[in-house]
């Protein structure tokens, strides 16, 4: 009696304090602007059935899409387990599904081999990481919290597999034994091979099998309060981050409305704009960039296929889009901290611009959309990029020299060179 | 075009110079090529001439969204004038800009780039690979413009006017939507590469060279002049002719 009620005050806990993070979250990409990502809802709903759910565009790199989907498809098949955890835990039953039978026995034993694969999969992970130290996951962005973030992440979740199939075994045991309350269910293919590791003490099995239970499952409530300060939140915000991505030509760029009235007024004196509310061109701070920009920041699990493909970073230049990504959430959390701290209104002074992403690195980008092509859950870093340039070159007037003397060619001569439009079509009459 | 109007004609297809087509010496040879092979099929084509402007996408892709509305909107202006229906661009940055980027502003066209022309002509049976220089067993890579292809999704139209060359088609190792940008998007053709260890179009034509090319196929004249650059650099010009799609075709039917 006394494990179920602090069963169900722990899970209570980990339920509230998770909601309440998340409630963070979202309301931190709320303050992002407005975006109109409601369009063709079924065309949407395909995009994240195909990328998130389906994981098309992990295929592009084989070894680790085939690792990914291993660890991916016991995450959520596991998570039927967790279910019957969850009413064991409340209700003192134990493998309450038993009377399943036979299906019973054919979904433990997948369990067991999915925690086989994951474990196995989360272990070559942290060889890619930490031992062959893959390029893709160097660079500056990724020293301190990053690299133990991915590293922590991997290391729970080799934990959690393991107190789930040493939990399997003591429970076998047990049931070889035929203690009492351990009734006959379950097929255990893998844990199986663990039961020789194991105490043969009835009260010593017990144990064992009780801890691992807890262990489990007040890893996966810790862990489900872990993602909101991690780049692991991918497992939930790729999902509606793909539903809300672009759907449109990536070489499109979006018009801005309000460029559009002053150019109108400017052309025709007699053009009256509709009302819109003033505010500035292009993004300074995280607040000035939309709400779809924001998720992506808090989607990115920081994989680094962008920056992989980007050319400015191939050939040494300061961009990465990945660290443009990982500088919005973190400067998007630390607005939402200063909002918890001191009120709506409070300014700390920084900006993403200069405090986080620097000029260099905005203007090293050639807009190929090589990024935004390579992300697996479709993050626009390329977006933020333009939204950074806007706001040096129509608010500040901040743009490199040569950039300048391109645009003044424009106004002028109607070309980006120092050509006379006059001479515009000459090159009929030279052959 | 304004000869055509005032002849009380319309053109079945304007072709759109761009910037780079009209004034660029090494562009100017595709704009010719492109018009010949206009010419060639018998197809009624305008161009607007002294009265083109620039599209806006480099002022837009720098940031200055103002410049590049300004733009549009005269060029709209003069392209609803002419009663413009159907545009074809040498240009993909020129292609985008007007195909995805003119129609919120109030101009919207049929936009497609030469090389769908060309892949268009090769299906109808108008254009073949005839009567002139012959590609044949010549090994040709294709390098993609990032706002043809990423941008718009236009891989194939490009490798079809290739393929009636009976030529060796050799893709580099990133091609397709991985393909590697020249280094001139995004308003990088008109200022210094920021600080690094190597130009991108160095990486790129490296990575050109490795599939040991007679010709690089190009359908954008800044990835011409990037390529161009990245082959004078590397003192390979007598080996490796950079071509664009248009005037590999042209030579092909030998116009």
């Amino acid at each position: 009696m006394v494990a179920q009620i602090l069963f169900l005050v722990l899970t209570l806990a980990a339920i509230a304090l998770f909601t309440v993070n998340l409630r963070k979250i979202i309301r931190n990409i709320r303050l992002g602007k407005p975006a109109d990502r409601q369009d063709q809802p079924q065309k949407r709903l395909m995009t994240m059935l195909r990328v998130a759910f389906g994981q098309s565009k992990m295929v592009v790199r084989p070894i680790p899409a085939f690792l990914h989907f291993f660890v991916y498809i016991g995450f959520v098949i596991i998570n039927i387990e967790v279910l019957e955890i969850m009413i064991d835990g409340l209700f003192g039953t134990h493998r309450i599904f038993n009377g399943l039978g036979g299906l019973y026995n054919f979904l433990i034993g997948s369990f067991e081999i999915l925690a086989f694969t994951v474990w196995v999969s989360c272990a070559i992970f942290l060889i890619r990481r930490n031992i062959l130290k893959l390029k893709r996951f160097s660079g500056v962005e990724m020293k301190s919290w990053p690299k133990s973030d991915a590293n922590y992440i991997l290391i729970t979740e080799i934990l959690l597999m393991s107190a789930f199939l040493l939990m399997n075994a003591a429970d076998a045991k047990l049931q070889l034994l035929g203690a009492s309350h351990y009734v006959n269910a379950g097929a255990f293919p893998v844990s199986q091979y663990l039961i020789n590791i194991l105490p043969s003490s009835e009260s010593a099995l017990v144990i064992v099998e009780r801890s691992c239970w807890w262990f489990h499952i007040i890893g996966i409530l810790a862990f489900l309060n872990y993602l909101p300060y991690s780049k692991h939140f991918h497992i939930l915000f790729a999902f509606p981050n793909t539903y809300f991505s672009n759907l449109e030509p990536k070489g499109e760029f979006t018009n801005m409305a309000s460029v559009t009235n002053e150019v109108k007024a400017m052309l025709d004196p007699s053009f009256v704009p509709a009302e819109t509310e003033p505010g500035k061109f292009g993004a300074k701070d995280v607040t000035d960039l939309s709400w779809v920009n924001l998720m992506n920041a808090y989607t990115c699990t920081e994989c680094g296929r962008c920056t992989s493909v980007c050319p400015a970073n191939i050939t040494g230049k300061l961009l990465s889009p990945r660290k443009i990504m990982m500088d919005t959430r973190d400067r998007i959390t630390e607005v939402g901290q200063n909002i918890d701290k001191h009120g709506a209104e409070h300014q700390d002074g920084k900006s993403l611009l200069d405090d986080y992403i620097s000029r260099e690195e905005i203007w090293a980008c050639t807009s190929c959309n090589a990024c935004v092509e390579a992300c697996p859950v479709n993050i626009d870093p390329l977006q933020i990029i333009m939204e950074l340039r806007r706001f040096a070159v129509m608010e500040e007037s901040q743009a490199p020299g040569s950039i300048n003397a391109m645009m003044g060619n424009i106004e002028n001569n109607q070309a980006p060179w120092k050509y006379s439009p006059a001479d515009r079509f000459n090159w009929a009459q030279e052959s | 075009m304004a000869e055509l109007m005032a002849a009380g004609e319309e053109p079945e297809i304007l072709f759109w110079v761009g910037c780079a087509g009209s004034y660029d010496e090494r562009a100017q040879k595709i704009t010719r090529d492109i018009c010949k092979i206009l010419h060639h099929v018998g197809i009624k084509y305008a161009v607007l001439g002294t009265e083109e402007s620039c599209t806006g996408d480099p002022a837009k892709r720098a940031g200055n969204e103002f410049l590049f509305q300004m733009q549009a909107m005269t060029n709209i202006e003069v392209l609803n004038a002419y009663n413009i229906k159907k545009i074809v661009t040498g240009c993909p940055h020129c292609f985008n800009t007007i195909k995805n980027e003119y129609p919120g502003l109030g101009g919207t066209y049929e936009v497609i780039h030469h090389t769908q022309l060309i892949q268009d002509l090769i299906n109808e049976g108008k254009l073949k690979a005839e009567g002139g220089e012959s590609f044949k067993g010549k090994k040709i890579t294709y390098h993609d413009p990032c706002y043809l292809g990423r941008g718009n999704g236009i891989y194939e139209a490009p490798r079809k006017a290739l393929e009636v060359l009976d030529a060796q088609l050799v893709e580099m190792k990133r091609c397709k939507s991985n393909g590697l940008c020249c280094g001139a998007g995004g308003a990088q053709m008109f200022k210094e590469p920021e600080k690094g260890n190597k130009d991108i179009n160095v990486e790129r034509i490296d990575e050109a060279l490795q599939t040991n090319p007679q010709v690089i196929a190009a359908g954008c004249p800044f990835c011409m002049t990037m390529l161009s650059d990245g082959i004078k650099l590397k003192d390979k010009e007598q080996e490796v002719k950079v071509l664009d799609i248009a005037e590999i075709t042209a030579r092909a039917n030998g116009l």
